[in-house]
């Protein structure tokens, strides 16, 4: 084995889930439909705390008169991964980026249903507030074209009621900068000189400079959209295990266009077709046992 | 990871191949006619600035004297008496000066409303074809309009007071002013550009950190397209310092500065004087001092300046998509117009 890759993060799985119907099959010995997610994933332990940040209710989502999102109704919790799976056009971005009211940037973009943060309307909440509780990683790293400390730091939560002008470069920033670069994994790779431009970093270290970024505002929620689709297997796989270690601080959602990453990382998928959420459970449920025809077939490869 | 042994080269002795060079031979007629035209029209582009430099280099050079450059201008029919051009070279510095302040900060504004902010559509069309009037406007009809302007009674004290009270209108703030219009659409240009050129994911991880879109512009936008304002601005510059028509309706004809009071640099921009294109028209044969001498030698003079701004131009250009972080680069964020005062 590569001694470059990380090895696999082990868990025990302790699964029971309200909002999804017990597994049919009950025979111990039974063989679930094995898919190629299936062999390449160990046991995991659940996290301890689990304790709900947001509930997605009855949600409709369209761009101008193209009804995108049907009907979704999740919940996303803290001290878990919910990975959202689906073709492309299944309007798991859209639901994601809905999350913390990105989807407003579009000019045409409408909606129906209620998302609470911490049981409060989203929609009543101010909106950079919101944004800055529920933070977001992008498909490709963007980092800001400036150094890589100056990069976290304007994601810092701004501090009011310090008369003046803050001076740049407290210890305070300084400190807060470190840690967020710690959480994310960046900072022994980076220490030395984070005066350094933040995009002669390399892709994955990119991402990790943006998932820092979007840690230093000191998020409720971390919305990942694709996270690792434009980085190679090291980087994804040192991606991955962040994604894991971070679920107990941060509700993580994550949306994949990979089978195997959802079912590395996540402990709930959320299978959307079309708009409307197919299936939800744990993601040993959903990747062995799946009760939709849909849901086999997609994660089968008939289909997406 | 394997760490293989990498061979440096291919074996010694093996062919090498390289891409052959392009042939016109096989392609059909209307191709090659075409292609050598685009040769001869750059060509003779070549030539073309290369006479000019060249020319005004020999003329220059053979009037151009170090006095010249540091002695004011004189009335004196007797060419030996009639001085140098200093006054000029400062009024060419305090007009260009005075526009780029004015236009760098407005242009940068109106290009971030325009590409971030642009609602109302209809006042963004607005705003859109009155920067292409003024872009082509002819700036002697810019300057008739300035003096309309700048006569008016309030804004006598940007100029002059005949003993009447009437206002004279010319002074080096007025055609400062007038200057900046003149630059404003290119620096609106090359900051739009810019701008345009960012790719969307950048403002969305700003919004998406919950940023607003004044912060995402100020603290990330414009410091990105750096570079590009500062083409612009420069680009700007050297409109202004080659305009002449301004210059002769909004200075006043003297060729020496002529302050009004006595508070040292107000009064100078209050007071009418010249710059190196008035005293090259003045000193040319059409104008009333008809030496040709100096006038090339000031026009040598301000061919070098704005090749050095040209200079300038290209150098930010080339390294627009670096990330800056030499001495020069950290001078040109002084530049208010992308301050980061609040940074962090």
């Amino acid at each position: 084995m590569d001694p470059m890759m990380p090895p696999p993060v082990r868990r025990i799985a302790i699964d029971r889930d309200p909002y999804v119907a017990p597994p049919r099959s009950t025979g111990n010995g039974a063989t679930p439909a094995t898919t190629i997610a299936t062999r390449l994933r160990a046991p995991r332990a659940v996290s301890a705390h689990i304790r709900e940040r947001m509930r997605v209710e009855s949600v409709w989502l369209a761009y101008g008169d193209n009804w995108v999102v049907r009907d979704v109704s999740l919940p996303v919790r803290q001290g878990e991964v919910l990975a959202m799976i689906g073709a492309s056009g299944s309007g798991k971005t859209t639901l994601l980026r809905s999350l913390n009211r990105l989807t407003e940037i579009t000019a045409a973009a409408a909606r129906s249903g209620q998302i609470t943060l911490d049981g409060q309307d989203i929609h009543e909440l101010e909106v950079n507030d919101l944004r800055r509780r529920v933070t977001m990683v992008f498909q490709q790293p963007n980092p800001f074209p400036m150094s890589i400390f100056d990069n976290v730091a304007y994601a810092l939560a701004e501090r009011p009621g310090r008369g003046g002008r803050r001076r740049r470069r407290s210890s305070e920033i300084e400190h807060a900068v470190a840690d967020a670069l710690h959480r994310a994994g960046l900072y022994d790779e980076v220490a030395d000189d984070l005066e350094r431009s933040a995009l002669r970093l390399s892709g994955g270290q990119q991402q990790r400079l943006c998932i820092a970024r979007a840690l230093a505002a000191e998020p409720e929620v971390l919305l990942l959209d694709e996270p690792c689709s434009a980085l190679d297997p090291i980087s994804t796989a040192t991606i991955e295990e962040l994604i894991v270690e971070l679920r107990d601080s941060v509700a993580i959602v994550i949306v994949t266009h990979n089978l195997q990453q959802a079912f590395r990382v996540a402990d709930h998928v959320a299978f959307m077709h079309l708009g409307e959420l197919v299936e939800y459970g744990t993601s040993t449920q959903v990747f062995d046992q799946p009760t939709k025809e849909r849901t086999r077939d997609y994660i089968s490869g008939a289909f997406g | 990871m394997s760490t293989a042994q990498l061979a440096s080269a291919p074996p010694s002795g093996s062919t090498i191949a390289r891409a052959p060079r392009e042939r016109t031979n096989s392609w059909p007629l209307v191709d090659r006619v075409g292609y050598w035209l685009c040769w001869t029209v750059g060509i003779s582009l070549c030539l073309i600035a290369l006479a000019i430099v060249l020319f005004m280099l020999i003329k220059g050079i053979s009037y151009l004297r170090p006095s010249l450059l540091v002695r004011s201008p004189a009335p004196s029919q007797v060419q030996s008496q009639s001085g140098g051009f200093l006054d000029p070279i400062e009024g060419t510095l305090l007009v260009a000066g005075l526009g780029t302040v004015i236009a760098a900060p407005l242009g940068v504004a109106i290009a971030a409303w325009l590409s971030e902010y642009a609602r109302p559509a209809w006042l963004a069309r607005t705003v859109e074809s009155a920067l292409e009037i003024i872009a082509g406007a002819p700036s002697v009809v810019l300057a008739l309009f300035g003096l309309l302007i700048f006569a008016q009674n309030f804004l006598g004290f940007l100029s002059q007071r005949a003993a009447s009270g009437a206002v004279y209108g010319r002074s080096f703030f007025a055609a400062g002013a007038i200057m900046a219009v003149l630059a404003l659409p290119l620096i609106v240009g090359a900051t739009r550009e810019g701008l345009a050129q960012l790719p969307d994911r950048l403002r969305e991880a700003s919004f998406a950190l919950g940023r607003t879109r004044a912060t995402t512009i100020r603290r990330v936008l414009l410091p990105a397209i750096r570079a590009d304002i500062a083409t612009g601005t420069v680009l700007g510059m050297g409109r202004i310092i080659g305009d002449t028509a301004i210059i002769r309706i909004l200075l006043g004809a003297a060729l020496t500065i002529q302050p009004v009071g006595h508070v040292p640099l107000i009064g100078a921009l209050r007071g009418t004087g010249s710059t190196l294109t008035s005293y090259v028209y003045e000193n040319s044969p059409a104008g009333e001092g008809n030496a040709p001498q100096k006038a090339y030698a000031a026009a040598f003079v301000l061919l070098l300046i704005v090749l050095f701004l040209n200079g300038i131009v290209t150098w930010l250009t080339n390294r627009g998509g670096q990330s800056e972080r030499g001495g020069l680069s950290r001078a040109f964020r002084l530049i208010p117009y992308w301050s980061r005062l609040n940074g962090p």
